[in-house]
């Protein structure tokens, strides 16, 4: 009798097994270590807005979701190690917010038949789908970023900077070298000279490079930058009185984090942006509903509106939206990591869509393709205003300069191509 | 005068400037090395940990704020009050204290007699449950350390370098600061090491810890006293780094910058400390400035360790090290 009921539970069990099946999104976070203050923004931001959709919504068309997260001090080798402990459990996409990472994880999705999104950061030319079937970074990418940049300066010095000179402060490492060959071209076309500046790691004395700009004295100083490099750069610029309105950040040298430190002597520094700022939408209303006075807000609960808990909130945003969309495409709400793939291919993110999801206005439209991983490369720029203690946009989506970015992506990835034995081309 | 030799020096004194600040972080390696043989890996955290509870204190901030919340479902982070820079640096001065008889009594009193590496090793094990504490006790937020010291351009030295060179050379306050404050320090030090019934004793313990003991010194309290003391040089330090950077946990890696200067300047010097970081920030500003752009930049990291290795074979205990002779 007892075997009986054992063998009744198990079966019932397995029957119920697919119905129970939830969706699976990974959240790859670096809660701990020197990178923690940019890593717990990045991942709260991401919970929050799955149990946004699981609490308000019952989860994505009534699959609920289910987040597996694992911590890896954004440390590569612990980030490949969490990808290979949770693949398993039926991951449908990795966001690991490491260009590091992403270069390890890149072969290993595409042999998986997992997608990897690298939302303006990892390899540049995976916005060729034609060679990085299952890698995606929309909405921008780096070098999309240099070429809004320049477009910036080219904008408020009336469209002509021949003979300025515009000096980039890098972090000296793969991620901080991705715009060069970029800023190089762009120099040709519109005569300015570019001047390289790079800050070893992790970028806690850059009086060198400080002294020089002081000493040379750049129209306009770009940085790639990441953690403590940017705080001590901000910091810095400010010491020898650059004009903060023209020092330019990449989106990752963006946050409050890396203003904040300065204190007033950080008003007017400029960054890029992939998404819009603050807490000003429709969507915040439901998180503190649903999320935040229900007690089920991600870690402290106190990130939220911070620039990079937006970038969370946006990557979790375009993964729901891609699965959305993936379960269209093949007429199943229990979609697989190869399904998601095509959701991705598939995405289409416009006005009114976002503004339906209570985000209006908060990041470009664009739309995937196979050719085109990448999105249509639109970004903004935004300041930091230390009185207020808050960042606005001050410009428009604009979109980078494609003439220049789409010939250099090809010869990338054509080269990677060459290098890795994949043979180019849309299924 | 050409431009070059005026931009020269004026990288040579930010090179100084910036070797006062790795010095004041070699310092605290020194003196517990100096008094007890162990090379304290976690200083560099103890930097950071100083500068946590310092801001926290400041700020009036609940300490392990996350966790009680987390337990007893509250929602306290703040104590409502700010506490004046002086009287916090002194209350963090106490925790500092507090810590190093607890590191004493928990682990290194248990480990007398053991061998350098294992006492080596128990450092590296308290710098990274000192890190995982300090997160959880202030938090991981990056702070903005602000005990009123002046930052920016000195703009006397600007003016008066103008009216000299034609070129005014750019000095941080800070810097100049860090200047004052680690020349007292190293004064206070060796005043202290010298002229002062415990400093003696200190030195006795260093020079053979059981001859110490056989005339009474205790062992427990010199060392206790030696990490509350290199506690206060990293309180200094993280004041000065936390100020340039704001209050981070990457904070701990400005040790990275003191492990030159000490292979350099001795592990048992504490004039040591001073001259090696003064030789290692002058020397890669130098190289930075002149070889540097011929070979794409960004040489100060490896650069300061060629320097130190340079020196270490010609001196392997270090400019101000002593000699280790061994006799058969």
């Amino acid at each position: 009798m007892k075997l009986k009921l054992i063998t009744a539970a198990v079966a019932v069990l397995m029957a119920a097994g697919p119905a129970m099946a939830d969706l699976t999104f990974s959240i790859l976070s670096y809660r701990t270590g020197p990178y923690a203050p940019n890593g717990i923004p990045l991942a709260d931001g991401q919970a929050d807005y799955f149990t946004l959709i699981n609490e308000r919504d019952g989860g994505i068309n009534g699959e609920k979701i289910n987040v597996v997260e694992c911590e890896t001090g954004y440390n590569t080798e612990k980030g490949v190690e969490c990808y290979e402990a949770t693949k398993g459990e039926g991951v449908l996409v990795y966001n690991p917010y490491s260009t590091g990472m992403a270069y390890q994880l890149i072969p290993k999705v595409t042999a998986d038949g997992i997608p990897l999104h690298t939302l303006g950061y990892g390899r540049t030319s995976a916005k060729n789908g034609k060679v990085f079937s299952n890698v995606f970074n929309y909405p921008a990418n780096y070098w999309d970023g240099a070429s809004h940049a320049v477009s910036h300066i080219l904008d408020v010095n009336g469209g002509d900077i021949s003979g300025k000179t515009i000096a980039l402060v890098y972090h000296n490492s793969a991620y901080g070298k991705e715009p060069i060959r970029t800023l190089e071209e762009l120099a040709k076309k519109h005569g300015y000279n570019l001047t390289l500046l790079p800050v070893d790691h992790p970028g806690q004395e850059q009086k060198s490079q400080w002294l020089q700009i002081r000493r040379e004295k750049p129209d306009y100083v770009l940085m790639w930058g990441w953690g403590v490099m940017n705080q001590v750069a901000i910091q810095e610029a400010a010491n020898i009185r650059f004009p903060m309105e023209n020092f330019i950040g990449i989106w990752w040298s963006a946050s409050e984090n890396d203003v904040q430190p300065a204190g007033d002597a950080s008003d007017g520094y400029k960054a890029l942006a992939l998404h819009n700022v603050g807490d000003d939408y429709p969507l915040y209303e439901d998180l503190q509903k649903y999320v935040v006075d229900a007690g089920k807000a991600a870690g402290a609960g106190d990130q939220l509106g911070t620039v990079l808990y937006n970038r969370g909130l946006y990557t979790a945003m375009l993964s729901v939206e891609a699965a959305r969309t993936a379960q269209k495409i093949h007429g199943t709400n229990a979609i697989t990591p190869a399904m998601m793939r095509d959701g991705m291919e598939a995405l289409e993110m416009t006005e009114a869509k976002m503004a339906g999801l209570g985000l209006p206005g908060f990041g470009p439209e664009f739309k995937v393709s196979c050719e085109n991983h990448g999105g249509n490369g639109f970004g903004a720029v935004s300041q930091w205003d230390a009185n207020a203690g808050k960042w606005s946009l001050i410009t428009d989506y604009v979109q980078s300069d494609q003439d220049i970015i789409g010939p250099l992506i090809l010869e990338d990835s054509a080269a990677y191509a060459a290098e890795a034995g994949i043979t180019q081309g849309c299924n | 005068m050409p431009d070059q030799l005026i931009f020269g020096m004026e990288v040579f004194l930010n090179g100084l400037m910036a070797g006062v600040l790795y010095a004041l972080v070699a310092l605290g390696f020194v003196l517990i090395f100096k008094a007890s043989g162990i090379f304290n890996f976690a200083q560099g955290v103890m930097a950071l940990f100083a500068a946590l509870t310092l801001v926290g204190i400041m700020e009036g901030e609940v300490p392990f704020s996350h966790l009680i919340n987390a337990v007893f479902g509250t929602d306290v982070h703040n104590f409502g009050w700010t506490v004046p820079a002086l009287l916090a640096i002194l209350l963090t001065m106490a925790v500092m204290v507090l810590l190093a008889w607890l590191v004493n009594k928990l682990i290194f009193r248990h480990l007398v007699n053991q061998e350098p590496i294992i006492l080596f090793m128990a450092t590296i094990g308290l710098a990274y449950f000192l890190e995982g504490f300090g997160d959880m006790m202030w938090g991981s937020n990056i702070k903005k350390m602000d005990v009123g010291l002046p930052q920016g351009i000195n703009d006397w030295i600007d003016a008066a370098t103008f009216d000299i060179f034609g070129y005014g050379f750019f000095i941080d306050n800070l810097d100049i600061v860090a200047t004052v404050v680690a020349a007292l320090l190293v004064v206070a030090l060796i005043i202290f090491a010298q002229y002062t019934k415990q400093g003696r004793a200190m030195r006795a313990v260093a020079d053979d810890h059981q001859a110490a003991l056989s005339v009474g010194i205790s062992l427990s309290f010199i060392w206790v006293m030696v990490w509350s003391l290199a506690g206060f040089v990293a309180l200094v330090a993280g004041i000065m780094w936390g100020t340039k950077s704001g209050v981070q946990f990457s904070l701990s890696l400005i040790a990275l910058k003191a492990l030159p200067v000490l292979m350099l300047g001795g592990f048992t010097s504490i004039p040591g400390a001073i001259v090696g970081g003064l030789i290692i920030g002058v020397g890669e500003k130098l190289f930075e400035f002149t070889i540097g752009p011929m070979v794409g930049g960004a040489t100060e990291n490896w650069f300061a360790y060629v320097l130190a290795l340079i020196f270490l074979v010609f001196r392997p205990q270090g400019l101000f090290g002593e000699k280790i002779i061994e006799r058969v």
